[in-house]
């Protein structure tokens, strides 16, 4: 029996007023791969982001998460299926700590009820050790032990990013959305990030689909590479492939002049 | 400064970080309890009002502090309370029962007000809930036969058994009874921060859409935070119809509504102390008129011409705490504690903000 990819887009397309920033965009990703869009500024990368997250509704054609279709599920409904998502300017909890954060992460797996949180009664307390304890997996993983009780408004940015990826991965996602995890750092910051996503594909079982601008970081850990221009499919293949089609690089470069006189 | 070792997650759950902070706070309710033994009646009184007043905060803090959502509006809650409280003894409910609910009344009608409003932010969210106060004011003139109109209901001391917490004759109990009310809701609303319905409340106020992705409920939240923010302040409205006694629609005006919203700003927004900072500020400011006026007057005899002084004095307060201490007093005394816990190391900027992040693409 054939397992359904764990994310499915058919067809889609998203229009706002005439401005078709998806056209007609088609691809599914397997389990287990490190999915990256890439294409130039506008070309609807993040816009492909906040369908699948549910807060752009699409104009055409649907997205499958595990083979159910998002149109039945609202926003808050989509962290159930597994997705976990960052964003590009990062969206933290400014006010709360960093374990506060990651905490917030283990909310799809929060079952209790607020008047057991009101007395903090036994099964409050013995959900809140075992979140503590799946957030402090993460916190080894990411090296983020120095930070944990710091507020993320005195953090730096490079510390800010690694910590929204954090909390995405305390939602134990089966499809992480990254969008853009390398803008802002550092190439050493850069280099880390990439080991640490090629963990995550090979230990941790998480599927990514992620945008990225970053070449060498997209050469490092793509399984598969797909560009888009306009909305449009550019092309779909390995990292290779991708960077050598000529629609590609046209689409990046401008065509070519002959003379310029 | 003192750093804890920690030797289990336990540690990071608990409400208290340690022993000492356990014994400071065991000290402060300590002191608490024997106040009304320090203190002449009429101060006990005025201390009585700053508990009341505290617990009021503490139900606005959790909405405007802790969700984001302001609130010019819970001067209406404080009402229902109020009104709901001495109407349920008025069919014969025993005070122990009238007051929750009260309390009950409040919550409903904050998660019914809430299903129009959650859906508006800012200025608007704020308009909505100001005009919310001014109907529940014309709503109490008008409902005469429920509610007394412009002569309003008068509270009946409070027995509990034979037990009497009369206000005039017992101040010393009515102040502990209060104390207690004050102290488990306090107790509770700490146990919702170190809980998930509390660092999702946190998440609202910080990124709506971020705590969309990570699975929050919004609305169903805000409507929690909502019912339980105007549920304790109807507890709040039913131990300030037995304080006062006799209450009609003008005690509970906007400039009501006003003055608990200030109350959190200048305790600091945010914290569970800043209620009760704040509350002290407002219980303590009018007293402190009076006495300046008294000393003033003896050489100055015009003092007692100018109407509106603590009003004014009120306000010039909140504009320089905002312009100067925009955390409020919980704030600018986590600044002197750290001034002391490092001292000499301790740097100017250490909590100036840092450089806030341009949200350019923010989806809503």
């Amino acid at each position: 029996m054939k397992t359904s990819p764990v994310l499915a887009v058919e067809n889609l397309s998203v229009e706002f007023g005439g401005v078709k920033a998806l056209n007609q965009l088609s691809f599914s990703v397997q389990a287990g791969e490190v999915f990256t869009v890439v294409g130039p500024n506008g070309a609807g990368k993040s816009t492909l982001f906040n369908v699948i997250s549910r807060f752009y509704q699409p104009s055409h054609g649907r997205v499958l998460v595990s083979g159910r279709d998002l149109a039945r599920i609202n926003a808050e409904g989509v962290a159930a299926l597994g997705v976990a998502r960052s964003f590009q300017n990062i969206e933290l909890f400014e006010h709360a700590t960093v374990l506060q954060n990651l905490l917030l992460g283990r909310h799809r797996h929060h079952k209790g009820y607020w008047w057991s949180d009101l007395f903090f009664l036994p099964a409050t307390r013995a959900a809140e050790m075992a979140h503590r304890a799946a957030v402090e997996k993460v916190i080894d993983f990411l090296d983020l032990q120095s930070y944990r009780d710091k507020m993320i408004l005195g953090l730096p940015y490079g510390v800010r990013k690694i910590v929204e990826l954090g909390r995405a991965l305390a939602m134990e996602p089966t499809l992480l959305l990254l969008d853009e995890p390398a803008s802002g750092l550092s190439p050493e910051e850069t280099q880390e990030l990439g080991y640490w996503i090629e963990d995550l594909q090979k230990e941790w079982g998480v599927t990514v689909l992620m945008i990225e601008h970053d070449m060498l970081l997209v050469n490092q850990v793509s399984t598969r590479v797909l560009a888009i221009d306009h909305g449009a499919f550019l092309a779909l293949g390995t990292p290779a492939e991708v960077a050598q089609n000529p629609e590609v690089i046209a689409a990046y470069l401008g065509e070519q002049v002959e003379s310029v006189v | 400064m003192r750093i804890i070792f920690k030797t289990s997650y336990l540690q990071d759950i608990q409400l208290f970080k340690d022993r000492y902070q356990l014994g400071r706070y065991l000290l402060l309710l300590a002191l608490g309890i024997a106040l009304p033994f320090m203190l002449d009646e009429y101060y006990v009184g005025e201390a009585t009002y700053v508990l009341i007043f505290a617990l009021a905060g503490l139900g606005l803090m959790l909405l405007v502090g802790h969700t984001g959502q302001v609130s010019l509006g819970h001067a209406a809650f404080l009402a229902v309370g109020a009104y709901s409280c001495v109407i349920y003894e008025g069919y014969g409910a025993p005070f122990l029962l009238a007051l929750p609910l009260a309390g009950l009344t409040a919550a409903v009608a904050g998660a019914v007000i809430a299903v129009p409003v959650i859906r508006l932010t800012g200025i608007y969210l704020a308009i909505a809930t100001l005009a919310l106060a001014i109907i529940v004011e014309d709503l109490i003139v008008l409902l005469e036969p429920i509610t007394g109109g412009v002569i309003g209901l008068y509270a009946e001391g409070i027995t509990v058994g034979s037990f009497s917490f009369e206000r005039y004759e017992f101040p010393h109990r009515f102040y502990w009874l209060c104390l207690t009310i004050l102290v488990l809701v306090t107790l509770g609303y700490a146990n919702l921060l170190r809980s998930p319905t509390g660092r999702a409340f946190m998440a609202i106020r910080d990124s709506e859409v971020s705590a969309q992705a990570m699975g929050v409920n919004i609305a169903r939240y805000k409507t929690l935070s909502f019912a339980l923010s105007c549920g304790v302040t109807g507890l709040a409205g039913g131990l300030l119809a037995h304080y006062l006694g006799a209450f009609n629609h003008e005690t509970f005006l906007i400039i009501t509504s006003i003055h608990l919203l200030m109350m959190i700003v200048i305790g600091g927004l945010g914290s569970i102390q800043g209620a009760y900072f704040g509350a002290i500020v407002i219980g303590v400011l009018p007293s402190v008129v009076t006495i300046a006026r008294e000393i003033v007057s003896t050489w100055w005899e015009g003092i007692n011409h100018i109407a509106g002084l603590d009003t004014g004095l009120f306000s010039a307060l909140l504009v320089l705490f905002i312009l100067y201490e925009p955390l409020g007093i919980y704030g600018r005394w986590m600044k002197i504690k750290t001034f002391i816990e490092l001292f000499p190391l301790y740097r100017r900027n250490m909590f100036k903000r840092q450089h806030a992040y341009l949200k350019t693409e923010r989806v809503r």
